[in-house]
């Protein structure tokens, strides 16, 4: 650091690179986002390793709701829920789609908290081959997030009397918990672009989380609730990940055809609802489009 | 060679507020840059503009010939920012913070390990790579910030007033890193508030005031340009009301003196402009002399980049008592600027 001008090394270090043509290389783009899609999702894992309290906490609390809602209802009649259906049997489904919805929906504060403090900049002044890859990367870790916490909550409820659906049944779990986080994701790190600051979008995340935990039929079937809910729920996407993982812990014999919920309009089979699903995740990812390519002000 | 940086007409505005009116100044390859205004100046408005942070509202930017509004990844591959506040990821060690850079800037694995190590050696950061960036000093900070924005050997660093809030070890260390910086060939262009900075460092620079150049040009030019010698007298170490307006009132008739002001502020010293090239200092001895006064200190100098300043402020240059309030303000602003 002394004698900076002195050697040629330091000075080759310090030269701008001279060949531009080998600067701009946009021959690979899919490997360049690979790459930068990694190196993000690198550093919030690094995090979590380093600050492991969400992953804790992110683990507590949906087994702290199975036992709180299970014994909530522990009393209800027999056979309230459907035949021969065991309340712990019907929450499972619900915990297990919530618990990813909530991780999904706080997706946006990290990212905040980067704008607040200026780290995203860093980002936004780098070249990256698309904005999408600090989509990419958050979902990346949300999803695994959520996966070790379906994971406890279903080994949890197989405990508490659910029953443990196949393989098969298992991976269609997966399928359905990644796309409701990848939407949810990318609408949450929207806002995050959107929102003027945390303060915002934490109210937002206030305001929609445990609505649409009421609004859906995580913790009640559809046939309970007042005919306005009945519509909401219905329009809820949670609904649309609730309900076929439902099916799948009642039901071992399942297809793509089976019919898994009733809407107020219409029947949806299982490959409906995928398709419902996927819907959802295309409408968030082109509705934040815009966001992602603003500049800050 | 096009130029390194043009900037033409830029216009920015934030809701009401005008940040930048009409910024237009061009930077050549090779050279340190510095662009010097007062807190609230719209200096950090036009490099979030330059570096593709911010949509300006109208005007023209371009980066080595291409226009950064139009190609903003161009211009992102070949500038390197390093911001006002230095945002560093708390958890992460310096090198990991490297390593994502390397990767935004698609830098390939083997030749990014490589630079890492180049730019850690010549920081000075191998005590510090590897622990957590939450655990460094401000200097220490910067030094990473200064890495990670080099790390893709841009073609012009932009650095938002790197030096505020450092000890001044820590902003010698800069002033003599951004010299080599430059001496290997990078273009630099440098924000500041502090003008014995860019008079330091830069070979040429902008004024701006209130969202508006107010003067181009090399720091020579611009002294040039305002004109006329400074000369500092003292005649005691206290002098009185008195004899200071004695000594203006002699002095005043010499024909080489343009103007006499008595800074109050500065125990009633005497601040002459007189023509450049006069020897002027013996003859103003010699009516001293003469007039039975006595001669504490007596010395001239040429016109400082802070006489520029305030003349193209159109802020009464020999205004002594504004002269003192400005140095009080930069220095309350720097106190606040070191919370
Ligand atoms: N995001 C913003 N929203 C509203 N006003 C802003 C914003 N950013 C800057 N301004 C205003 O624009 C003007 C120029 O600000 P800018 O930050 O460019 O000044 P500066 O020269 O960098 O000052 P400093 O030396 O204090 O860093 C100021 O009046 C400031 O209040
Ligand atoms: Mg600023």
């Amino acid at each position: 650091m002394t004698q900076l001008t002195t050697s040629s090394k330091i000075k080759s270090t310090l030269a701008p690179n001279s060949n531009k043509d080998t600067q701009i290389d946009n021959s690979n783009s899919l490997g360049n986002f690979i790459q930068e899609t990694l190196a993000l999702t690198k550093r919030l894992f690094i995090q979590l390793q380093r600050r492991p309290s969400t992953l804790m906490a992110g683990v507590i609390q949906p087994f702290m709701w199975l036992i709180l809602f299970g014994a909530l209802f522990s009393k209800a009649p027999q056979g309230l829920f459907g035949n021969d259906l065991s309340y712990a049997k019907f929450l499972a489904p619900g915990i297990i789609v919530f618990t990813a919805f909530s991780g999904a929906l706080n997706a946006g504060l990290p990212v905040m908290f980067d704008r607040e403090f200026g780290f995203l900049n860093r980002l936004l002044v780098a070249p990256l081959t698309s904005r999408y890859s600090i989509v990419a990367a958050s979902t990346i870790y949300i999803i695994t997030l959520a996966f070790i916490q379906t994971a406890v909550i279903v080994g949890a409820s197989a405990f508490l009397d659910a029953g443990l659906p196949g393989i098969a049944g298992l991976s269609a779990i997966a399928l359905i918990v990644l796309l409701i986080v990848l939407g949810v994701t990318a609408l949450s790190l929207g806002l995050a672009f959107a929102l003027p600051g945390h303060i915002e979008l934490i109210a937002v995340i206030f305001v929609t989380n445990l609505p649409l935990l009421f609004a859906s039929t995580a913790l009640a079937p559809l046939d309970f609730m007042a005919g306005w809910l009945q519509v909401i729920a219905s329009l809820n996407p949670l609904t649309y990940a609730i309900e076929p993982i439902r099916y799948l812990y009642l039901h071992g014999d399942w297809t793509v055809g089976s019919i898994v919920m009733n809407t107020p309009w219409a029947e949806v089979s299982f490959g409906g609802v995928i398709l419902v699903l996927l819907a959802f995740d295309a409408l968030v990812l082109f509705t934040i489009q815009p966001l992602l390519r603003r500049r800050f002000a | 060679m096009a130029a390194a940086v043009v900037i033409k007409n830029l216009k920015k505005s934030y809701g009401d507020v005008l940040a930048v009116k009409d910024i237009s100044f061009t930077v050549k390859p090779g050279e340190i840059f510095g662009l010097l205004g007062p807190n609230g100046a719209g200096k950090t408005t036009t490099i979030r503009c330059l570096c593709t942070l911010a949509k300006p509202d109208d005007g023209k930017i371009e980066v080595g010939g291409i226009s950064a509004i139009d190609n903003p990844k161009v211009a992102r591959q070949r500038l390197g920012y390093v911001a006002q506040e230095v945002a560093i990821d708390k958890v992460l060690t310096g090198k990991e913070l490297l390593q994502l850079q390397a990767a935004l800037y698609h830098i390939p694995k083997a030749a990014a390990k490589q630079r890492i190590e180049q730019l850690i050696e010549v920081l000075g950061l191998q005590d510090y790579a590897n622990k957590q960036a939450g655990t460094y000093s401000g200097g220490i900070r910067k030094r990473l910030d200064l890495a990670a924005g080099l790390l893709h050997q841009p073609e012009v660093l932009v650095l938002d007033e790197p030096t505020v809030g450092l000890d001044i070890e820590s902003r010698r260390i800069v002033w003599d890193f951004l010299r080599a910086l430059k001496a290997a060939g990078t273009t630099v262009l440098i924000t500041s508030h502090y003008l014995e900075e860019i008079d330091a460092l830069a070979d040429s620079l902008a004024i701006i005031d209130r969202g508006v150049v107010i003067a181009e040009g090399t720091p020579s030019q611009l002294k040039d340009k305002i004109g006329g010698d400074r000369v500092t007298l003292r005649i005691r170490e206290f002098t009185s009301t008195d004899e200071a307006e004695k000594a203006q009132h002699l002095l005043s008739s010499l024909p080489f003196v343009e103007e006499i002001i008595i800074n109050k502020a500065q125990n009633n010293s005497l601040n002459l402009i007189v023509q450049t090239g006069s020897n002027c200092l013996s003859k103003i001895e010699h009516s001293l002399i003469e007039a039975g006064l006595p001669i504490f200190s007596l010395a001239q100098s040429r016109p400082s980049l802070d006489d520029v300043y305030l003349a193209a402020t159109g802020k009464t240059l020999l205004d002594a008592e504004l002269a003192a309030a400005s140095t009080r303000d930069l220095k309350k602003e720097k106190k606040q600027q070191m919370k």
